[in-house]
C-alpha cells in the first residue's frame, strides 16, 4: 500500500509536468512530426539521457530502491515485428490524438471531458487487440 | 522574488525544464517505488479488472500492479491540480472543432477522437509499450527492440501527419 501511494504522488507530480511542459499539447505533437519545433525532441532527449544516466548508475554502482530492494530492471522479451507494426499503429493515434496514454489521463483530470471518449476508445482498441492478438505477427 | 517564481511556475516552460521534468520520472520511480516508467499497461489492466471473463490475454493477476493504476490516478490528479492553479493561460491544448461532444456528431470527430483514441490503445499494447514504456524507460534500457518501436512509433505519426491529414483538414 505504501508503494502505491507513493505512485499516486509521482503521478501528480507527472500530470502537472505534461501540462506545463505541453507534453499534452495536440499542437506540440503535430509541431513534432512537421519538424517545426525542438521543442518535443529536446525533452524525449533529455528524458533518456537522464533515464539512461539512472540505469547506469543503477548497474555499475548495483544502486538500491529506498527501503534496501535491489532494483529490477527486467528487461521484457522483444518481438521486433510487434514493435515495429504496433508502434506504427500507435504512432498514427498518436498524431491524430496528438496525445499518448499519459497526457490521455492527465487531460481527461484537467476537465477536457470529450478527451475521455478518447481514452475509452484506447480502452476499446486495447481489449480489440486482446481478442485479435493471436491472428497477428509478433 | 515570490512574484517572479510564481510567474515562471503559470507560465508554459521552456522546453528544456519539461525535458529535465521528464527526466526526473526514470529515477523517481526506481528509487521511490521500485517499478519501472510505463503508463500504457494501464489500458490492459482496465480491461482485465472490468471484464474478468473476456479473453485469456486479460486473465492475470492485475492487482499485483495497482501501482501502475495508482500512478495513472495521480497522472489525472495532477492534470486536475494543473489546470486549476497552476495555468495562466486558459487556450486549450487541442483544436476544439476535432475535440469536443459536437464533433462526436460528425464522421470527422469520430475520425479523430474514436478511431484515433482506438490506434493509440490498439497499437501500444501490439507494441507492448507507449511513449513511456518505449521512447523514455526503453531507449534508456538500451534495448534495440524500444528503438524498433520509437521508429514505428514515428512511421505511423509522420504518415498520418503527412498524407493523411492533409486529405481530411481543410
Amino acid at each position: 500500500m505504501k508503494r502505491n501511494l507513493t505512485c499516486l504522488a509521482i503521478g501528480v507530480y507527472y500530470g502537472i509536468v505534461l501540462l506545463k511542459s505541453e507534453v499534452a499539447s495536440w499542437f506540440r505533437i503535430q509541431e513534432m512530426f512537421r519538424f517545426e519545433a525542438v521543442n518535443m525532441y529536446g525533452i524525449i532527449g533529455i528524458g533518456v539521457a537522464m533515464g539512461a544516466l539512472t540505469v547506469w548508475l543503477v548497474q555499475t554502482r548495483k544502486l538500491r530502491a529506498l527501503g534496501g530492494e535491489p532494483i529490477e530492471l527486467r528487461a521484457k522479451p522483444p518481438e521486433y515485428r510487434a514493435q515495429l507494426l504496433g508502434g506504427i499503429v500507435f504512432g498514427c493515434g498518436w498524431a491524430l490524438t496528438g496525445a499518448c496514454p499519459g497526457p490521455l489521463y492527465a487531460l481527461v483530470g484537467a476537465g477536457y471531458l470529450p478527451m475521455l471518449v478518447v481514452l475509452l476508445s484506447a480502452v476499446a482498441g486495447t481489449y480489440a487487440y486482446g481478442i485479435v492478438r493471436a491472428k497477428l505477427p509478433h | 522574488m515570490l512574484p517572479r517564481i510564481l510567474e515562471f511556475v503559470r507560465g508554459p516552460w521552456p522546453w528544456w525544464v519539461g525535458g529535465i521534468a521528464i527526466g526526473v520520472m526514470v529515477p523517481l520511480l526506481l528509487f521511490m517505488a521500485n517499478r519501472p516508467f510505463g503508463i500504457s499497461s494501464t489500458l490492459r489492466h482496465v480491461c482485465a479488472a472490468c471484464l474478468p471473463s473476456g479473453p485469456s490475454f486479460f486473465r492475470y493477476e492485475w492487482r499485483k500492479d495497482a501501482w501502475n493504476l495508482f500512478l495513472v490516478a495521480g497522472v489525472m490528479l495532477g492534470g486536475g491540480i494543473a489546470q486549476r492553479w497552476l495555468i495562466a493561460s486558459g487556450a486549450p491544448p487541442m483544436p476544439l472543432d476535432l475535440f469536443s461532444f459536437d464533433a462526436l456528431a460528425t464522421p470527422r470527430g469520430w475520425f479523430f477522437m474514436v478511431g484515433g483514441g482506438f490506434l493509440v490503445g490498439f497499437g501500444s499494447r501490439w507494441a507492448n509499450g507507449c511513449t513511456s514504456g518505449h521512447a523514455i524507460m526503453g531507449l534508456s534500457l538500451r534495448r534495440p527492440a524500444s528503438l524498433v518501436a520509437v521508429v514505428g512509433f514515428f512511421l505511423g505519426g509522420l504518415f498520418v501527419t503527412w498524407i493523411v491529414l492533409p486529405k481530411v483538414l481543410p
